[in-house]
């Protein structure tokens, strides 16, 4: 695949090991709460419609980071809960795990959240969300036919993402 | 150094009933540490309803960048956890012996009003013994 300039993706990706226990489900968001992008793997079960289902879960990530930024250990100067933060500001947590599933959030500089869920047992994700958020930038942020803030329909990044998540253990 | 920064317990209404912080430069006063407490026991809740899958009992670990919050949920849905450095282990027993100190020195007591903030002298001696048993197994590594 030769992309314009010749730009590598980079950081290379973690080396596949296992068969591929496939992703249960994955969220984009723009730092307003639209969410970009819903891909669905394997769900058995959807609790709520998917309106309220992805405005949920990023209440949630919106609180916990407000959470995490006030219980900080490390740090004395604290605003208070509930203030806005800029990405980047104050401490963020990067997963959460339950019995059933595994949560990984990484938030870019400019606010974009992207959210990987998979089954409890997988290991630290960050560099594998790194990895997914180049894809962004090569297939979604420089498609010259995609209107930032809007939903995701381009579909070398559908196939990209769906190939490399296939990879993950 | 300790691993430990901090403890709650809270009750199943999502009140704090027990609050203990071992010496972090994030110490929180009353009502900073009830307001998390309950944004916690939400949390908590919500969780559940994002599972993909049915038979979700709420987050057991959360990872963040300076510390790492660990929660047991007993049957009754009380909830302790505790803020620790990042990477630390054997929280998860840790937690399941406060529970069994809070068995056995709070609800057994029986002064001891459910649900409302723990006084209980003997907690409070116990669980400070526990703590430093487990600094010193950390430390003595």
């Amino acid at each position: 695949m030769q992309f314009f300039g010749g730009s590598e993706i980079s950081p290379s990706p973690p080396v596949p090991t296992a068969t591929g226990n496939n992703a249960h489900m994955m969220y984009i968001f723009n730092r307003n709460g639209v969410c970009l992008l819903y891909r669905e793997w394997n769900r058995p079960l959807h609790t709520l419609n998917s309106q309220q289902d992805h405005k949920l879960m990023f209440g949630l990530l919106f609180s916990l980071k407000s959470l995490t930024a006030k219980m900080d250990p490390t740090n004395a100067e604290k605003g208070n809960l509930g203030i806005p933060q800029l990405p980047g500001q104050g401490c963020s947590f990067h997963s959460f795990r339950t019995n059933t599933y595994k949560l990984s959030f990484m938030e870019t500089p400019s606010g974009i959240k992207f959210i990987l869920i998979t089954n409890p047992r997988t290991g630290d994700l960050r560099e594998t969300l790194k990895y997914i958020y180049n894809l962004y930038v090569e297939y979604v942020a420089k498609n010259a036919l995609y209107t930032p803030g809007t939903l995701i329909r381009c579909e070398l990044f559908n196939t990209a993402l769906d190939q490399y998540v296939r990879s993950i253990a | 150094m300790s691993a430990i920064y901090s403890l709650y317990i809270i009750n199943k209404s999502g009140g704090l009933i027990f609050y203990k912080d071992y010496g972090s430069k994030g110490r929180m006063d009353t009502n900073d540490s009830l307001r998390v407490a309950s944004l916690w026991h939400s949390m908590h809740a919500i969780s559940q309803q994002l599972s993909p899958t049915t038979g979700c009992t709420g987050i057991e670990l959360l990872e963040a960048d300076t510390f790492d919050l660990h929660c047991f949920q007993s049957l009754t849905g009380t909830k302790f956890f505790v803020v620790c450095e990042p990477g630390t282990q054997n929280m998860e027993a840790l937690l399941k012996v406060v529970y069994e100190l809070y068995t056995d020195y709070v609800l057994k007591n029986p002064f001891y009003e459910m649900e409302m903030p723990i006084r209980c002298e003997l907690f409070d001696i116990n669980l400070t013994q526990a703590i430093q048993k487990d600094r010193v197994v950390l430390l003595g590594r």
